[in-house]
């Protein structure tokens, strides 16, 4: 069990600030309309989560 | 595990470039339009945001003074302001105050009106600004563009700084109007991908999305 960024798409702004800071390249912003993680690339080391402006990224329990 | 440096993690030494030449000549604000014709150009054509998470050189400045140089309390915005109501509605002043810049520059134009050597900060300031003009060969018009132009980026950083202290270091990416515009662009692009991708922000259909950067 390990701990995956998740985006609550809802206010995401699209800005990319979370893609800049990942180290993994797990997060995108495909077709510029709101941010989403991979799972499989994710390591949860949560600079993501620091990093969103907007606050909308968390960290939660993935079962895998 | 570093990202490698590429040429556009330096594109905010333009934006700070930018800044500074309004100082000198204000004509100078005219290359501005780039930082507003690129953005719609590259989502518009391209459907997507690269501009924001590439080559904004603005939203990089305050990473960096906010991130690198820790001039920011990182702390999360009030919930207001990180809502799509804000968000859209500032877009909407922003364009409202734009189009009566526009108004203003057009007056000029047709004589109507003098040249007002001054830059408007927070759309109310009004700064003068004599120094850094040195007449222009065109007509008066040109020059009241530049000084309304460089009020709307002196206005936008001024913003940014101020929420880059109070909240996270790029904290104007919330509300940018660039931003929000772009990324409506994005979204009346691909339509049936906002629906599936909208609902969770997790990877259903990774194939589809992997396509897009
Ligand atoms: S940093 Fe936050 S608001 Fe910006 S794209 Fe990533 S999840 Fe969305
Ligand atoms: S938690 Fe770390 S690895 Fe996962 S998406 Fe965020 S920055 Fe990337
Ligand atoms: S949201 Fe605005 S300031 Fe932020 S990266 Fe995009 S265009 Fe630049």
């Amino acid at each position: 069990m390990r701990n995956k960024a998740r985006v609550s798409a809802e206010d995401c702004a699209a800005c990319g600030c979370c893609v800049k800071v990942c180290p993994r390249a797990a997060i995108t912003v495909p077709h510029g309309v709101c941010a989403v993680v991979d799972a499989d690339r994710c390591v949860g080391c949560g600079k993501c989560v620091r990093e969103c402006p907007a606050s909308i990224i968390s960290l939660e329990a993935a079962e895998a | 595990m570093k990202r490698e440096r590429r040429w556009y993690d330096r594109m905010w030494i333009v934006s700070l470039t930018y800044l500074a030449l309004g100082f000198f000549n204000i004509l100078f604000a005219w290359l501005g339009l780039l930082c507003f014709f690129i953005p719609l150009i590259i989502s518009a054509v391209r459907g997507n945001k690269a501009y924001c998470s590439k080559y904004c050189g603005r939203g990089q400045l305050f990473g960096l003074l906010g991130g690198s140089l820790g001039l920011s309390r990182k702390r999360n915005m009030p919930r207001w302001m990180r809502s799509k109501y804000f968000r859209y509605g500032f877009l909407i002043f922003f364009l409202v105050m734009f189009g009566v810049m526009l108004w203003n520059t057009y007056l000029v134009f047709a004589g109507a009106r003098p040249l007002g050597q001054s830059v408007k900060l927070l759309w109310t300031l009004r700064l003068p600004w004599r120094w850094a003009y040195h007449g222009t060969l065109l007509s008066d018009g040109v020059a009241q563009f530049a000084f309304g132009f460089y009020s709307v980026m002196l206005t936008s950083t001024v913003l940014g700084l101020i929420t880059m202290l109070l909240f996270k270091p790029r904290s104007w990416c919330v509300y940018c109007p660039m931003g929000t515009m772009t990324q409506l662009i994005c979204k009346v692009k691909c339509d049936p991908v906002t629906e599936k991708s909208a609902e969770s922000g997790h990877n259903q259909d990774k194939e589809n999305e992997r396509t897009c950067d």
